[in-house]
């Protein structure tokens, strides 16, 4: 079973504006990119074209992991707003 | 609460800890307000799957006749999976340590009870950051407006942003975390009973070693629900990070696994879900007060990795504060020196105790992975595949070939290297 359909049991409220904010040129030399891979969610995707994250904050299941293993320790990571983010019915 | 949004205790996090905590200030009669940030008490909790009876009992007498509890664990299997094989350890006995929960659940039963017993629940709000007084804590700041108390008590969970706010704590290491990933897999009532060999309110835990977490420092676990199994596993988060890993993809490989598939056959995915696991032990527990502060539960560390125990230690922890902080609001006096007799009541129980025992556990199990999580988990199982097979060879051929691919397939130092480590290991525990 891929990713989407495991997202896809969640239940969310997705914020405009997303909570999670990578420091661009930390990124661009960031040599691990370990956000891309150890993300439960997989938020981050390289863009080699745009040369940036592409980050999917809606489907963020706020664990939390993508700001301690983030190389450059630069992520700014906050919790989305009270009333969004993701809702877990069977945790 | 005064006008001026002024209560006796502010507790930041509605999970075990921070319940349990709320709930012996409220039953002493002193004002306390809870803040969880998710839209109800449980929404944003994931664990493996058992809250443990006598622990919970000692904050909730009656929950295993009223709280919404799923099974209750008369099975502990310990399953060692190789690549096809597997090796399974049962311990049974009809007894009632553990329930498995759903969070969802459990934690809103917790926090209605504590609600009862007059806790002030804030839900949907985050706490953005803590408000000091030159060194002292005095309150919290949310999205909508700021909330004072004597004391402030910090049950956050896992990535505890404020205790590292205000220095109580550095920043968390990769090797300090495991990462959770799990699923909860619907099947019908009867055939969790058939294939777990339980009867209807009876539930079984697994353990898994190896297979798809074979030398990384993870472990897979199972627990039965009334209508679901879950399945999950937790990596620390430098393995990972070390070696490319996709969390849900490990989980995937566990699952397809021979021994494991069977048991979660036909099923559907009801929820996927992942979380943090503090793993850092005694010598990452952060400082626990400060003026004004307490931290208690997963902001603490306190989690005994190796007995599958957390929210006992959670509910434990908040207790303690919780007593600390009636003392100090009778004495109305809110110094570290006072707050610190939490810290110390803490010292004095199993937690710290436990924590202590295991203090070189990680290191060690860093060091040696990819043996003890590695190599002599496949060891196990060829020796079962060895002493199980009829093959017309001589059973002392078979013995030998075994002993001796010992010695040859791994270097005598490794194999000594192993033996201290152990030794290192028991040692620390039982001294």
């Amino acid at each position: 079973m891929n990713i989407d359909k495991k997202l896809f049991t969640l239940k969310y409220s997705p914020d405009i504006q997303s909570h999670l904010k990578p420091n661009k040129k930390d990124c661009k030399n960031c040599k691990t990119k370990a956000c891309t891979f150890i993300c439960p969610a997989q938020v981050y995707e390289w863009s080699e074209e745009k040369q940036e994250l592409i980050v999917r904050y809606e489907n963020c299941l706020e664990c939390g992991a993508c700001r301690i293993a983030c190389e450059h320790k630069s992520l700014d990571w906050k919790y989305p707003k009270g009333t969004k983010g993701v809702t877990f019915k069977q945790g | 609460m005064t006008d001026n949004n002024k209560t006796d205790v502010i507790v930041v996090g509605a999970g075990p800890a921070g319940i349990a905590c709320a709930i012996t200030l409220a039953r002493a009669g002193k004002e306390v307000v809870l803040i969880e940030r998710g839209s109800f008490a449980g929404s944003k909790n994931v664990f493996g799957g058992a809250i443990y009876t006598q622990p919970t009992k000692e904050i909730f007498p009656d929950f295993e006749t009223e709280a919404p509890v799923e099974r209750c664990n008369i099975e502990h299997k310990f399953m060692i999976l190789g690549k096809k094989d597997s090796t399974t350890i049962t311990y049974r006995k009809e007894d009632n340590v553990s329930y498995s929960v759903i969070r969802a659940k459990f934690d809103r039963w917790m926090a209605e009870e504590a609600k009862k017993a007059g806790v002030i629940l804030v839900e949907e709000t985050v706490v953005k950051e803590l408000i000091k007084n030159g060194t002292t804590v005095v309150g919290v700041r949310t999205e909508l407006e700021d909330y004072f108390a004597n004391i402030v008590i910090l049950a956050d969970g896992v990535n505890s942003l404020l205790a590292r706010s205000i220095g109580l704590r550095k920043d968390i290491e990769t090797r300090d975390v495991a990462l959770s990933v799990k699923e909860v897999i619907k099947l019908d009532k009867d055939t969790i009973n058939n294939r777990f060999n339980v009867g209807n309110s009876q539930g079984v835990i697994g353990e898994i070693f190896g297979g798809a977490m074979s030398g990384i420092l993870g472990l897979g676990f199972m627990y039965t629900n009334v209508d679901s199994v879950t399945i999950g596993l937790g990596v620390t988060l430098d393995d990972l990070v070390e070696n490319n890993y996709r969390p849900f993809e490990i989980l995937e490989q566990l699952k397809q696994h021979p021994s494991i598939a069977p048991l979660i056959e036909g099923g559907t995915l009801k929820e996927y879900s992942a979380h943090l696991i503090p793993e850092g032990g005694y010598r990452k527990v952060p400082q626990l007060c400060d003026n004004g502060v307490m931290v208690i539960g997963d902001a603490a560390m306190l989690v005994n990795n190796l007995h599958w125990e957390g929210t006992n230690l959670a509910m434990i922890s908040g207790k303690l504060a919780g007593e600390t902080a009636i003392q100090a609001l009778d004495k109305e006096n809110y110094s570290k020196k006072t707050l610190c007799e939490y810290e110390k009541a803490l010292k004095k129980s199993f937690i710290m105790k436990d924590l202590k025992t295991y203090k070189d556990l990680m290191n060690i199990a860093h060091a040696r992975k990819k043996a003890f999580m590695g190599y002599y988990l496949n060891k196990i199982n060829s020796f079962f595949e060895m002493f199980t097979s009829v093959n017309s060879i001589p059973k002392k051929e078979g013995y030998h070939k075994f002993i001796k691919s010992i010695f040859t397939d791994r270097k005598f130092t490794e194999l000594l290297k192993d033996i201290w480590a152990l030794l290192r290991l028991i040692w620390s525990i039982l001294l």
